[in-house]
């Protein structure tokens, strides 16, 4: 059969993730350091998944509703009013999703029309320029830089708005950069979105790692903003539990109720075992995370000075657990940075390009991993440097 | 807790230069601080935390529960630091509930168990009385889980 003719042609334009590509070199591989993942080095707390063992053993199997169930709902609700400062209503305006990427789908199907644009920004992480154009959306990039320690600016934001666009997505803290917003780049955005009559859509899954004593703050405090937000959040990072899949959109009732139509027809609800998980992780709170947000933060205190010790620049990203480290310096691209480090050192990093164009020039390193492990990395790391610069 | 004193609680195999940079601080800066914390008794020392079955280590540890009768001046500490300082025993807790020591006593087999709790610790006066549990299987240690499967692998590369 010629699949050509066949698949979708919308499908069949996407291009494969770039991180696709460099995982095929990597695995098989058995004596690679890699600062390639995109997860905590730890499982998920005992208790979790102590709490769903005990669900398996009483037979809690079952589907529940769309929305999920509703004991996880009231907690979330809680969990996001303490952490964001803002108040959903469990009944009608949260909805449980298998991770932060089905949410992030469910919204931009719940909104776009074909044509609508969505300005993103770059280097981000892999799926939200796919999820836009399988939403039938248009994607409009806005760069950040290195120089802004890759916040989102404002100026630039106003600058690609036209009389299509429906959607702000962010994602800060981000991956890869580990960069964050100032408060009042944020305002701004906020301002823009409601001078323009804009969704956001923001993608807050790292906002419990935060370093240097930094409070996080979301674009849906802001005035005016809750109306047109839907905010993204989820238990894969801060909880480690990236296997179970569970995430969660919280919106204004109608926006939250047309998510949950597309919801309900593709995937009916998230795995109870997840949910029950859940559950667990928000009764445990910051008590599950505080001690890895801490060891975070010192790995990156490792890395970073690492980095800018062998002469490659890095500046001290303030959350998430990635490092974002410029290697133009050694003439090499991206892409022939991370081959040549793997094939000549077996240390394994994502060449920036996996994340956008704008990741030209970077490479992304990941420090969830053992402080040992990352002084060895980088240790490889350094001796690859200095031989390819002679 | 001083940052320094928690890393080391966690693992004290860590060079100073890895402190260091952990914690934005001058490799001497580190020696010092490290040298004050040993010089007023704040770290009490270091030792690996051994799988003795798997080191093939023979010998047995038990924990014993002793009863002792308080003195007036001092309470506790007088007895309590006296038994502490028998090399068989390695961990010494005043603990509330019904008895007032906890201390863990290691020998080479039951026998040499038996006899310092008979012939040492019951007849120091004030020792009332003593009721001895010996260890069967370790499962965790110091924090640290015995003969655990390491936590499944993951993925190389992941977005």
């Amino acid at each position: 059969m010629d699949y050509s003719n066949k698949l979708c042609t919308q499908i069949q334009d996407l291009p494969r993730s770039g991180i696709r590509d460099f995982f095929e070199l990597v695995i098989g591989r058995t004596d690679v350091i890699s600062l390639g993942v995109g997860e905590p080095d730890k499982s998920t707390p005992w208790p979790i998944r102590e709490a769903v063992i005990r669900s398996l053993e009483k037979g809690q199997t079952s589907y529940t509703s769309n929305l999920g169930l509703e004991p996880l709902r009231v907690l979330i609700s809680e969990y996001v009013e303490k952490q964001f400062r803002v108040t959903y209503d469990p009944k009608t305006e949260i909805l449980v999703t298998v991770g932060v990427s089905e949410a992030l789908d469910l919204a931009f199907r719940a909104v776009l029309n074909p044509g609508d644009e969505v300005i993103y920004h770059e280097p981000c992480y892999v799926s939200y320029s796919p999820s836009i154009k399988m939403a039938y959306g248009v994607p409009v990039v806005v760069n950040t830089r290195e120089e802004n320690q890759f916040a989102l600016m404002a100026e630039d934001v106003e600058k690609a708005i036209t009389p299509k666009t429906k959607v702000i997505a962010l994602n800060f803290p981000t991956n890869p950069t580990g960069g964050i917003m100032p408060a009042e780049e944020l305002e701004k955005i906020a301002a823009l979105a409601v001078k323009h009559d804009l969704f956001v859509f923001t993608d807050e899954i790292y906002c419990e790692l935060l370093y240097d004593g930094r409070q996080h703050k979301s674009i849906v405090e802001f005035p005016g903003m809750r109306e047109r937000t839907v905010l993204l959040h989820g238990f894969s990072k801060a909880f480690a539990m990236t296997g179970w899949r569970l995430g969660y959109a919280c919106a204004p009732a109608p926006l939250r109720e047309a998510m949950m139509k597309v919801h309900q027809y593709c995937m009916l609800c998230a795995p109870i075992m997840s949910q029950i998980a859940g559950i667990e992780a928000l009764k445990m709170g910051a008590s599950a995370y505080e001690e890895m947000r801490q060891s975070y933060e010192m790995r990156r205190n490792i890395i970073v000075s690492r980095l800018n010790g062998m002469g490659l620049h890095c500046f001290n990203p303030g959350g998430a657990f990635y490092v974002f480290p410029e290697i133009r310096s050694t003439g090499l691209t991206s892409k022939e940075f991370a081959i040549g480090l793997l094939e000549k050192k077996s240390v394994a990093v994502v060449p920036g390009t996996a994340f956008g164009t704008a990741g030209e020039g970077f490479v992304r390193c990941c420090y969830a991993t053992a402080p040992e492990l990352i002084v060895k990395a980088m240790d490889l790391m350094e001796e690859f440097v200095n031989e390819v610069r002679g | 807790m001083d940052p320094l004193i928690q890393l080391l609680a966690i693992n004290s195999n860590r060079s100073t230069a890895e402190l260091a940079g952990i914690l934005s601080l001058t490799e001497d800066e580190v020696r010092r601080r490290i040298a004050a914390a040993e010089a007023d008794g704040t770290i009490l020392g270091y030792n690996a935390v051994v799988d003795r079955q798997k080191a093939g280590h023979r010998g047995v540890t038990a924990l014993v529960e002793v009863k002792i009768t308080p003195e007036k001046e001092g309470g506790f500490d007088r007895l309590a630091r006296r038994i502490a300082k028998f090399d068989q025993v390695r961990e010494c807790f005043l603990m509330s509930g019904g008895y007032d020591l906890a201390i863990l006593v290691e020998g080479k087999d039951l026998l040499d168990v038996a006899n310092f709790i008979a012939e040492k610790l019951s007849t120091i006066g004030g020792v009332l009385s003593t009721a001895t549990h010996f260890q069967l299987k370790a499962y965790k240690q110091a924090g640290f889980l015995a003969n655990s499967n390491a936590d499944e692998e993951r993925l190389p590369v992941s977005p």
